[in-house]
């Protein structure tokens, strides 16, 4: 796959989140803990030779899981390939688990979430009308089981879309603008 | 360098939400010819591949760092990919029609990992603000944020997860099992494998000790549950109305 390396390699001098001298171990069969200067950027994590300013490689973290392992070492594999995991031994569990959480919430895919939440929770707490559509819109996706009369009702009104498509739309908006 | 090159093929061609994705012209680098290709957008890569239902990227192009502008070359709707750096190759693009031309340079200029990031921090900290509210006062129950454990984002410890006013968001507590098909959304409300009642939200507590809601309540519905009776009442009328039309309609 071609890729822009001069860029990457320029990525790779930049600031980062974290570095640090970590023993890693790539998924090659006969692969030893080796002593790397391990550096995130943004969703990247370079590894390089502690004397070298290319690094070897680079992994994108995304699609990745994270997971710790034994005393001081945590891996990271990716969803396709669990089994293939990426080794690194810490100096100390502390540091092992600084990384674990840096590198959790080093991803596009964590940030894009968090914005969806972050977004929902503000918009439940600042508008009535988009609180119901918020509403309406997660029973559609997740046909929650409702105790609430409200909930029953919109719920059954969803559950019956497929039948009159502007029936449930329509009784959102009266409800609406009852407010 | 080495690059995760099989999880980046992955990543692009798996069903995770692009951010856009079509058919461009992308300018060979060192031949001035045009090859069409089909573009894959996701966060802060752009991937493009040589057929739509191709099984693994061309190649990729790392936009972070980069700047988007429109760029007159003779071709029609194109734009170019700018890095910063001496010998830095520009990617000249060209889109099919000046609306996708204009998607496109919109997208790929938020597409930013640095971006991403600060809008996020932005977000963050206006609803840390908001709910410390004016009046000081701060409910207690935190709101999950997503349901799978392991694809809960880990928030900072500092921001109260309180969602007093949603009567539909009762992940609170309860420890909902992991999704099996996760549609690709972090809403909190997605309850769907829990078998038992979602428990009643908490009352937001402001400053003065009455439950409020939210700011504007017409006709002065300061009570939740005054507030959810209203709607319950009219909702549950349009439903027997509606099935009743039903029923007429049926043969």
């Amino acid at each position: 796959m071609r890729y822009n390396e001069r860029e990457l390699l320029s990525l790779a001098r930049q600031p980062a989140e974290k570095a640090a001298e970590i023993l890693m171990r790539v998924p090659k069969k006969g692969s030893v803990l080796k002593k790397r200067l391990v550096k995130l950027v943004v969703n990247f994590l370079f590894y390089f030779r502690t004397d070298e300013a290319e690094p070897i490689g680079a992994l994108l973290l995304e699609h990745c899981r994270i997971t710790k392992e034994e005393e001081n070492v945590f891996s990271i594999s990716f969803i396709e390939e669990p089994e293939r995991k990426y080794c690194f031994e810490c100096d100390s569990e502390q540091q092992c688990q600084e990384w674990i959480e840096a590198l959790k919430r080093a991803s596009y895919e964590f940030m894009r979430r968090s914005l969806i939440f972050y977004r929902n929770e503000i918009q439940k707490m600042t508008g009535k009308v988009s609180t119901l559509q918020l509403a309406f819109q997660e029973l559609v996706i997740s046909g929650v089981a409702a105790t609430h009369p409200t909930q029953r009702c919109l719920l059954i009104c969803v559950g019956k879309r497929s039948h009159s498509k502007s029936v449930p739309e329509a009784m959102i908006l009266t409800a609406c603008r009852a407010q | 360098m080495k690059l995760n090159e099989r999880s980046l093929a992955f990543y692009a061609t798996c069903d995770s939400p692009a951010d856009n994705a079509g058919f461009l012209y992308k300018r060979g680098e060192r031949h001035t010819a045009y090859h069409r290709r089909w573009f894959v957008l996701k966060g802060n890569m752009l991937f493009y591949f040589e057929e739509r239902e191709s099984r693994e990227p061309v190649g990729v192009i790392v936009l972070e760092g980069c700047t988007v502008e429109l760029c007159d070359s003779g071709e029609e709707f194109a734009f170019a990919i700018r890095f910063g750096g001496a010998k830095s190759r520009t990617y000249v693009l060209a889109a099919e029609s000046q609306a996708a031309m204009e998607a496109w340079v919109k997208s790929l200029s938020r597409a930013s990992f640095d971006y991403m990031r600060l809008v996020v921090r932005e977000l963050e900290k206006q609803l840390v603000e908001m709910q410390r509210g004016p009046a000081g006062g701060r409910s207690a129950k935190p709101a999950a944020p997503e349901r799978s454990p392991e694809r809960r984002p880990a928030l900072p410890g500092a921001l109260p997860k309180e969602n007093g006013c949603a009567v539909w968001n009762n992940a609170q507590g309860t420890d909902p099992p992991p999704r099996a098909a996760a549609p690709r959304r972090a809403s909190g409300c997605d309850a769907e494998a829990s078998p038992r009642p979602p428990p009643v939200p908490p009352r937001r507590r402001a400053s003065s000790g009455d439950p409020a809601v939210v700011a504007e309540s017409p006709g002065g519905t300061s009570a939740f549950s005054r507030l959810h009776e209203r709607y319950g009442r009219e909702v549950a009328r349009l439903r027997r109305e509606w099935l009743e039309r039903r029923q007429g309609q049926q043969p």
